[in-house]
C-alpha cells in the first residue's frame, strides 16, 4: 500500500504512466476497467449504428455481406465481453472494498494482471477486421461448421482473444470472491451484506464455472480447424450440436453473468431514493442463488429447432419457465420498496425505474421464447433480438449507467450535472424503445436475425428502429460529456451524497481517499 | 388538457380502427393445424403477460404518483413480510404450470412424425435449396431470382424482393408431408411461417418436422440461420395445390404431358422470376416446372454452339447471381478464403482445370459442386465469363458439348 502511495509523488509522464500501469489499487484498477468499457462502449456502439445504417432502407447500399457479418459478429462480442462485464468488474473493485469495509481487493497484483490483460484481448479482436479474408463474421455464437472448416483465417486470432478474456474474467472472479469471502469487516455477517456484494459473490461463482467451458468450445474450434480433429464435423464422426451444447452451457450462465451483479446495483439505488429499506433481502438473496443454480439447466432453450430429443424439449422448457418465479420475486420486491416509499427522481433512481418496467418487458419476451411450439416461431427472427436488447440494453447497461451516476459523486467528489442527465434518461428512454419495440412487430412478422437485407414489407419498422438507433447513440455523448465535467469539477458532494444513502461506502468522505478502512 | 384529449382521441381512434389488428405485424397463423395452435399459445401467453404487466406496472405507477417525497409523502418502515413473499412466489408459479399444459401438448403433438403421406428430403446448400421428392424421384434446386440489380439499387425492386426462388417447392394440401431436413455445408434454418414449420438444417445429420396444409396458396419464408456471406439471399417459396393439380405437376416434372392445364393457383403465381434460365439441373426436368409462367427463356437446345457475346451476356447473370458472393462482381475475391478469379491460375490456365473445379468444387473449402445445379449450358457460358471478363481476357469459348464431355468423365 505504501508502495503505491510513493508512486503518486512520481513526476512527468512516465510517472503518470508507470502509477496507472502498474497500480495496485482497487479504486484505480476499477476506473481502469470503467474507462476501458466506456472506449468500447462507444466501439461496439458505432458498429451497431452501420448494421442500423445499412438496414435503414432494403437494398445492399452500404457495404458488402461479408462486412455486414463481421460488424453482427463483434458488435455481440464487444459489447458482451468489452463493455458489460468489464463495466461490473470495474463497479466491483471500487464499491466491494468500500462496501464491505475492506482496505483493498484479497489479491492485488492479480487485479492489476486482470485487467492490463484486456486491452491486448481487444487489440487482437479488432485487428482480425483487417486481416486479409477479413475478421470472424459467423456470428458471436461462433456456430460450428461455419466457425471451422468455413471460417476466415482470422478466427484463430479470435479463439486467442476469447482465451485471454476468459483468463482476465476468472482471475477477476476469483479475486472478487476472495475479497468478499475473507475480507468483510469483522462484524458483518454474509446477511449483512449489501445486495450489489451478494449479487456479485453469486456471480463469481458462475463465472468461474462457466468461462472455463468457452474455453474448452474455442478450444475444440482451433483443434478442429488445425489439428485434424472433428469434434464439430459429421464426416469425421463429430457433431455439430455439440458446439451447440458445449457453447450455450456456458452461454446461459453467461447471460446472469450479465444481469446479476446489475440486479444488486438496482436494489442499491431504489431503497436509497424510496428512502425505504429494501424488502424481502432474505429473499433477494435466495432468488439470486435460484437463478443462479437454474442458469445452468437451462441452456437447450436456445437449441430448440436444433433437433433435441422432444424429452429434452420439455425439461428445458419447464426450467427456462421456472426462472420466471425468482425473478418475479426480485421485481415484486422493487415493487413493494417503492411503495409507500418517499420518492425522489434523481437520474440513477429514473434509469432504476427504468430498468423495473423495461427489463419486465425483457422477461414476459423471455417467458414466450420458453414455450417451445411458439420459440418455433420466434427463434432466430428480430423477436429475439428484441428480447435480449431488452435484457441487455436496457437491463444490463441500464444499470450500469444507473450505477454510474449513483456512484459517481462518491468517486469524484462532485455531483453530476442532474439536468443533462436527465436530458439523457429522456432520451435514452425514448430511443431505446424506438430502437428495440418494433423489433418485436418484425420478428413476429418472419423477419430472420442477422440478415444484411430485408423483404419489402419489413421496411416501415426497420426505419424507425434505425431512426431510434441514432438518436440512442446520440443521446450517449451527452453521457460522456456529463461524466467528463463531473471529473473536472461542480457541485461539491458530502460523504453521503445521498440523502437516503446506507451503508458503509457513504460513511467515507467524497471523493473516496486513495486509502480507506486501512 | 386540450391536446392531451386530443392525443386520447385519437388512439381511440385508432385502436377501434378495425384495421389496427396489424396482421402483417403479428404472429401469422398460418394454414397448418399445428401453426394455428402455435398461434393461439402466441396470444394467451401474450394476453396472460398483458395482465401481469398491467398489475405489476399499475402498482408501480400508483408509487410513482402517490409516493412522491414532493407530495409530502413519508416512508413507511416495513421492509419484510414472509406469506407476502410465499404468495408471489406460488402464484406465478401456478400460472406457469397453466401455460405449460397447452404448450407441453401442441410440442407432443409437433413431434408425431408417423403416417406421413408425402417425404420429401430438404437440404440446405451456401446459399440455396434443394428439394428431393423421395417417393417421386424428383429433385431440383430452388435459387433467389431476385435479380443482383435490385438488390444494388440500380433496378427498382420487385413486390417479392428477396422472397422469390426459381423452382418453388410444390405440395399437396390435405395430405401429412414429412421434411426430412439436412444439410450440405453449415447450419441452415428451413422455415416457413404459415406451415408452423422451423428447423435447423445440421450437416451429417437428418432431422423431421411435418405439415399439413389445408388452403392452397404460396407461402413465403427464408433461411433462419446464420449460414455465411448471402444468408439473407436462401428464400423458400411453398406452393400448396389440390391434390389433382399436385399429380399434373408430379407427371409433368417426369417429363410426361400434364392432362389438364396450369393449376390455378391463387393468386397469380409470382414465384419466379424470367431472369434467370431454368436451372434445374435434373435431367427428368428440362421443361421449366409449372408454376413458372410462359415468360421464362427456354434454355437453347442441345448441340447449339454459343458465341462469346451469347456467353458473356448469359454467364455473367449466372455468375452475379451464384459466384459473386464469394468472388465478388469484380472478380477479385477475398482472398485467402474466397480466391480471386481476376487473372487466377484456375480462370487463365488449363480448361479442363477449371471446368474441373466448377463441376465438382473444391473439398473443404466454400466451393461446391456446380455439375448437378446448372444445365451444361449455363455452365458453359459461366465459365466462358469467367474466363474472359475481368482482364482475363484467354479468349477461350467452353462450349456445352465440353461440359456435357466433362461430365461423362466423371
Amino acid at each position: 500500500m505504501a508502495h503505491d502511495a510513493h508512486q503518486l509523488e512520481h513526476k512527468g509522464f512516465f510517472g503518470w504512466l508507470s502509477r496507472w500501469l502498474f497500480t495496485t489499487n482497487h479504486k484505480d484498477i476499477g476506473t481502469l476497467y470503467l474507462i476501458f468499457s466506456g472506449v468500447m462502449f462507444f466501439i461496439g456502439g458505432m458498429m451497431a449504428e452501420l448494421i442500423r445504417a445499412q438496414l435503414l432502407k432494403p437494398g445492399l447500399n452500404l457495404f458488402d455481406t461479408n462486412f455486414y457479418n463481421q460488424l453482427v459478429t463483434l458488435h455481440g462480442l464487444i459489447m458482451i465481453f468489452g463493455v458489460i462485464m468489464p463495466a461490473f468488474v470495474g463497479l466491483a473493485n471500487w464499491m466491494i472494498p468500500l462496501m464491505i469495509g475492506a482496505p483493498d481487493m484479497a489479491l492485488p497484483r492479480l487485479n492489476n494482471w486482470s485487467f492490463w490483460i484486456l486491452p491486448f484481448a481487444f487489440t487482437i479482436l479488432l485487428s482480425t477486421l483487417f486481416m486479409s479474408g477479413g475478421g470472424p463474421n459467423f456470428g458471436w455464437t461462433m456456430y460450428a461448421p461455419l466457425s471451422t472448416l468455413y471460417a476466415p483465417p482470422s478466427t484463430d486470432f479470435l479463439v486467442i482473444a476469447i482465451h485471454l478474456m476468459g483468463l482476465s474474467s476468472i482471475m477477476g472472479a476469483i479475486n472478487i470472491m476472495t475479497t468478499i469471502l475473507n475480507l468483510r469487516t469483522p462484524s458483518m455477517t454474509f446477511m449483512q451484506m449489501p445486495l450489489f456484494v451478494w449479487t456479485w459473490l453469486i456471480t463469481s461463482f458462475l463465472l468461474i464455472t462457466a468461462m472455463p467451458v468457452l474455453a474448452g468450445a474455442v478450444t475444440m474450434i482451433l483443434f478442429d480447424r488445425h489439428f485434424g480433429t472433428s469434434f464439430f464435423n459429421a464426416a469425421g464422426g463429430g457433431d455439430p450440436i455439440l458446439y451447440q451444447h458445449v457453447f450455450w452451457f456456458f452461454a446461459h450462465p453467461e447471460v446472469y453473468i450479465l444481469i446479476l451483479p446489475g440486479f444488486g446495483i438496482i436494489s442499491e439505488i431504489i431503497p436509497t431514493f424510496s428512502r425505504k429499506k429494501l424488502f424481502g433481502y432474505t429473499f433477494m438473496v435466495a432468488a439470486t442463488a435460484a437463478i443462479a443454480l437454474l442458469s445452468f439447466l437451462v441452456w437447450a432453450h436456445h437449441m430448440f429447432t436444433s433437433g433435441i430429443a422432444v424429452g429434452a424439449q420439455m425439461f428445458f422448457m419447464y426450467t427456462t419457465m421456472l426462472i420466471a418465479v425468482p425473478t418475479g420475486i426480485k421485481v415484486f420486491n422493487w415493487v413493494a420498496t417503492m411503495f409507500r416509499g418517499a420518492l425522489t427522481f434523481e437520474t440513477p433512481m429514473l434509469f432504476a425505474i427504468a430498468f423495473v418496467f423495461l427489463f419486465t418487458i425483457g422477461g414476459f419476451s423471455g417467458l414466450m421464447l420458453a414455450i417451445v411450439p411458439a420459440d418455433y416461431q420466434y427463434t432466430d427472427t428480430y423477436f429475439v433480438v428484441a428480447h435480449f436488447h431488452y435484457v441487455l440494453v436496457t437491463g444490463a447497461l441500464f444499470t450500469i449507467i444507473a450505477g454510474i451516476y449513483f456512484w459517481l459523486p462518491k468517486w469524484t467528489g462532485h455531483y453530476y450535472n442532474e439536468r443533462l442527465g436527465k436530458i439523457h434518461f429522456w432520451l435514452t428512454l425514448i430511443s431505446v424503445n424506438l430502437t428495440f419495440f418494433p423489433m418485436h412487430f418484425l420478428g413476429l412478422a418472419g423477419m430472420p436475425r442477422r440478415i444484411p437485407d430485408y423483404a419489402l414489407q419489413y421496411t416501415d419498422f426497420n426505419q424507425i428502429a434505425s431512426i431510434g438507433a441514432f438518436i440512442l447513440g446520440a443521446a450517449q455523448l451527452i453521457f460522456l460529456y456529463n461524466i467528463i465535467m463531473t471529473i473536472r469539477g461542480g457541485k461539491k458532494a458530502s460523504g453521503k451524497v445521498w440523502e437516503g444513502a446506507h451503508g458503509l461506502e457513504w460513511t467515507v468522505p467524497s471523493p473516496a481517499p486513495y486509502h480507506t478502512f486501512q | 388538457m386540450h391536446t392531451i384529449k386530443k392525443i386520447v382521441l385519437f388512439l381511440l381512434l385508432f385502436i377501434s380502427n378495425p384495421s389496427f389488428a396489424f396482421p402483417e405485424y403479428n404472429l401469422t397463423e398460418g394454414v397448418t393445424p399445428v401453426s394455428h395452435d402455435i398461434y393461439n399459445l402466441h396470444m394467451t401467453i401474450f394476453w396472460i403477460c398483458v395482465v401481469i404487466g398491467t398489475a405489476v406496472f399499475s402498482v408501480i405507477t400508483y408509487s410513482l404518483i402517490y409516493h412522491r417525497k414532493s407530495r409530502g409523502a413519508k416512508a413507511a418502515h416495513f421492509h419484510e413480510h414472509f406469506w407476502v413473499e410465499i404468495t408471489w412466489t406460488i402464484i406465478p408459479f401456478l400460472i406457469l404450470v397453466a401455460m405449460a399444459i397447452p404448450a407441453t401438448r401442441v410440442l407432443l403433438h409437433m413431434n408425431d412424425f408417423a403416417q406421413p403421406d408425402l417425404t420429401i428430403q430438404v437440404t440446405g446448400f451456401q446459399w440455396k435449396w434443394r428439394y428431393d421428392y423421395l417417393d417421386q424421384n424428383i429433385h431440383f434446386f430452388s435459387n433467389i431470382s431476385t435479380p443482383y440489380n435490385q438488390m444494388h439499387g440500380s433496378e427498382p425492386k420487385g413486390p417479392d424482393y428477396l422472397r422469390e426462388v426459381d423452382h418453388p417447392l410444390v405440395v399437396p394440401i390435405h395430405k401429412k408431408i414429412r421434411f426430412l431436413i439436412t444439410s450440405n455445408d453449415v447450419i441452415h434454418g428451413w422455415w416457413v411461417p404459415d406451415l408452423g414449420v422451423k428447423h435447423d438444417a445440421i450437416p451429417g445429420f437428418i432431422y423431421e418436422a411435418w405439415a399439413r396444409i389445408n388452403k392452397p396458396g404460396i407461402y413465403r419464408g427464408q433461411c433462419s440461420k446464420l449460414c455465411g456471406l448471402n444468408h439473407g439471399f436462401m428464400p423458400i417459396v411453398v406452393i400448396a395445390m389440390d391434390e389433382k393439380d399436385f399429380d399434373a405437376w408430379i407427371i409433368q416434372q417426369k417429363g410426361g404431358t400434364s392432362p389438364t392445364p396450369a393449376p390455378n393457383t391463387s393468386p397469380a403465381p409470382s414465384a419466379t422470376s424470367s431472369e434467370k434460365s431454368p436451372a434445374v439441373a435434373s435431367k427428368t426436368s428440362q421443361k421449366t416446372p409449372l408454376p413458372a409462367t410462359a415468360a421464362a427463356p427456354t434454355a437453347p437446345a442441345a448441340g447449339k454452339k454459343i458465341t462469346m457475346d451469347e456467353a458473356m451476356k448469359h454467364g455473367e447473370q449466372i455468375f452475379l447471381g451464384t459466384c459473386a458472393a464469394c468472388h465478388k462482381p469484380d472478380g477479385t475475391g477475398s482472398p485467402p478464403v474466397f480466391p480471386a478469379l481476376k487473372g487466377s491460375k484456375i480462370a487463365t490456365g488449363p480448361i479442363d482445370a477449371h471446368i474441373n473445379t466448377v463441376l465438382n468444387g473444391k473439398s473443404g473449402t466454400a466451393m461446391q459442386a456446380f455439375r448437378d445445379q446448372f444445365s451444361d449450358d449455363d455452365l458453359a457460358a459461366v465459365i466462358t465469363y469467367e474466363r474472359n471478363a475481368f482482364g482475363n481476357n484467354t479468349g477461350t469459348i467452353v462450349q456445352p458439348a465440353d461440359i456435357t464431355a466433362a461430365k461423362a468423365k466423371k
